[in-house]
């Protein structure tokens, strides 16, 4: 028997959790000699207020939606994947030999290339620490943790070696063809004199992740294999019992993160960058912690919390732009919500189901 | 290479080593006990840029000593609220406190001193000097022996004698006390320690603040002795190295020594490319270096060389039975 109704744990208890967030980060905004009121203001204007900011915060989201995704597949699984970042680096290696080596005629093919490259160098990332977990017992969170530095020591390797323009100091790679340019947001909806998202870096990859956040749903929900994730993330010896094998569990929920983590890259490197640079993930795969543990590891619920962080990221970038808040706030409030929607779950659920308890006693 | 790029090295690793040693010696504590600990790196930096923003006002270093034994024992609080009182996810913490450590010394650097994030550049008083042991003068003309002991032993900081002098006091306590026994115990069998009528509860806190006070020494250490002043993501990853190191040693204290010197000496050897370019006659790859902290503990944990068995109980919130 469930002690609290369904709604309160689905909506209640992040509510409740986020508020407390937002409370926090409210009085860090005081202690530093800010108005908290005047710096929301701002950061919604500057990232809702008009189809610019709009445009950044769909472009931050569509990396949230990628790697929250890619946390939350292994969550169900009962795998922690803090291994995103690496991923997600390995993933842009991927995007940038395929968009450079292979001369593609038209840029819908360039996106699907770029999306199985993108998605084969993630999970390829992601099936070493997966495979020592299923055959070895080393646990994946210290494993995914060491792959995410030898990911980056990696990709400064390429890049001030194999994939560096000749000539030029820049660890960058050589800008991609113009044929595998992804259409903006721009490109797609201005219409005659009015031009709309102008300048803004919000790509077509915003409706790939959404179709993803579809298909990992219809994945979780809907085939025997999400079944067999969740039958396992909830009991291991139940599973096994039930003849599902734990190996093939914990290497497809892995490589399906890690493919996810990977594919972020066709947006930030293909969409916005149009060449590799050097990290170029920015700490995205770390904010899929926070949005898969915000959107309880539903694709909907990563959905939205991949919006609020886009949000965040926008209107932080604005506050450190017009105020002396530096950027590094949107850090703490994402450490925050970490800290209030996953480490301390409990102190919020706890007082909720005593009082639950309570209501339905006096309603008996 | 001669005698004397030699120990130059070889100081260079005590040096490095000693951050690693004390946040190493932090993790092993609380996993032992139990917890796991990944919020090393944030305890360390929360410690450095709070004992070097208050060594700069004070103009005391001591002070700024506790008082980043202060910033990071508070972290270490959230932790064992999250993990020990509230059974919530350790790991899932221990990032946590590692962003608001990331994103909180910045915020607060920026608003206390305006340089950027950074503290202001400590000067007399504001820093550890290094410390000649006796008769190191006297001795430094002895072949072999004096070098050794004038440029090597002697002349750290005071901290890197308190790291090194850890590591026995460390063993000790854990093998030959009380509560050495009770803490290796709550973290293989809770359930059995409660039944002898001790407490989980307060052995795991107990655990939990001696990681926060070794962190911030280590953190302390890092903004006070190895460099002047605070600057942003100055821990640089090496709260993950002492997670490395602390696999690499099989949770035991001797073994922490060996494995944070080698990878101190692997950070040594990162900075001085000429040197290994000399000896070897061939180019090693800088970022190679870097990562072979992170390659090694991988294998290690792969079990290939001997298998790294975690204490049974970490990792699980204790539930007493009802």
């Amino acid at each position: 028997m469930d002690v609290m109704p369904k709604w309160a744990d689905v909506v209640l208890i992040p509510l409740i959790s986020i508020l407390l967030a937002a409370i926090l980060s409210a009085l860090v905004i005081l202690a530093i000699g800010e108005n908290p009121w005047e710096a929301l203001k701002l950061m919604v204007q500057g990232a809702l207020g008009s189809t610019y900011g709009w445009g950044y915060t769909l472009y931050y989201a569509t990396n949230f939606i990628f790697t929250g995704l890619a946390v939350a597949i292994a969550f169900h699984a009962r795998m922690f994947n803090i291994g995103g970042e690496g991923q997600a680096l390995l993933g842009g290696l991927g995007v940038a030999i395929i968009c450079l080596y292979i001369p593609w005629p038209h840029w819908t093919l360039a996106l699907l290339g770029a999306a199985i490259g993108a998605a084969i160098f993630g999970a390829a990332w992601a099936a070493i620490p997966a495979f020592l977990q299923a055959k070895r017992g080393s646990h994946i969170v210290i494993t995914t943790i060491m792959f995410n530095f030898i990911a980056a020591a990696l990709l400064n390797y390429f890049l001030i070696g194999a994939l560096k323009v000749p000539g030029s100091m820049e660890p960058a790679s050589a800008k991609f063809p113009e044929a595998t340019h992804l259409p903006s947001f721009q490109d797609m909806f201005s219409f005659g004199e009015s031009t709309l998202f102008r300048g803004a870096p919000a790509n077509i990859t915003f409706f790939v992740a959404v179709a993803a956040c579809v298909a990992l749903w219809a994945l979780i929900w809907r085939t025997r294999l999400g079944y067999e994730i969740r039958a396992f993330g909830h009991s291991e010896s139940a599973a096994k019992y039930a003849g599902i094998s734990p190996t093939k569990i914990i290497m497809v929920a892995m490589l399906i993160s890690g493919a996810l983590a990977g594919m972020m890259a066709i947006n930030n490197v293909q969409g916005e960058a149009e060449r590799l640079v050097l990290n170029a993930v920015e700490g995205a795969g770390f904010i899929g912690i926070a949005v898969a543990l915000m959107g309880r590891s539903h694709p909907f619920g990563v959905f939205l919390a991949a919006l609020l962080f886009g949000f965040l990221y926008q209107g932080g970038a604005e506050l450190a732009l017009w105020t002396s808040i530096p950027r590094e706030l949107i850090i703490v409030i994402q450490a925050l919500v970490i800290l209030f929607t996953g480490a301390l779950d409990n102190m919020v659920r706890m007082p909720l189901e005593r009082l639950f308890l309570s209501l339905r006693r006096a309603k008996q | 290479m001669d005698f004397a790029t030699l120990l130059q090295m070889l100081d260079a690793t005590m040096r490095l080593a000693t951050p690693l040693l004390l946040a190493c010696l932090a993790g092993l504590y609380s996993e032992r006990a139990g917890i796991f600990d990944i919020g090393l790196e944030g305890k360390m930096l929360a410690a450095a840029f709070l004992s070097a923003a208050i060594a700069a006002v004070t103009g005391n270093v001591w002070v700024g000593l506790l008082a980043g034994i202060g910033a990071s024992i508070s972290l270490s609080v959230i932790h064992g609220l999250a993990s020990i009182t509230f059974r919530g996810n350790q790991l899932i913490s221990g990032v946590a406190i590692n962003f608001l450590a990331a994103g909180l010394t910045v915020v607060v650097a920026q608003s206390w001193f305006r340089q950027g994030g950074r503290t202001p550049q400590l000067t007399d008083g504001g820093r550890f000097e290094p410390i000649t042991l006796p008769f190191a003068e006297a001795l430094r003309d002895v072949p072999v022996i004096g070098p050794i002991y004038y440029e090597l032993i002697s002349g750290h900081t005071p901290l890197v004698y308190v790291a090194v002098l850890m590591v026995p006091l460390t063993w000790w306590v854990l093998y030959r006390t009380r509560f050495g026994l009770r803490l290796r115990a709550v973290g293989e069998n809770p359930a059995a320690v409660d039944t002898a009528g001790v407490s989980v509860i307060t052995l795991r806190y107990a655990a939990v603040a001696i990681c926060g006070v070794l962190c911030g020494i280590a953190g302390a250490y890092l903004a006070t002795a190895l460099q002047a002043g605070f600057v942003k993501d100055m821990s640089a990853g090496r709260g993950f190295i002492a997670l490395a190191a602390l696999i690499f040693a099989k949770w035991r204290p001797w073994y922490a020594l060996y494995a944070c010197l080698l990878f101190g000496f692997l950070q040594a050897m990162s900075l001085r490319p000429d040197v290994i370019e000399n000896v070897l006659n061939f180019r090693v790859n800088g970022q190679l270096l870097d990562v072979l902290p992170y390659i090694l503990t991988v294998v290690i944990l792969a079990g290939f060389v001997g298998k790294a068995i975690p204490p049974r109980a970490g990792g699980a919130p204790y539930v007493k039975e009802r």
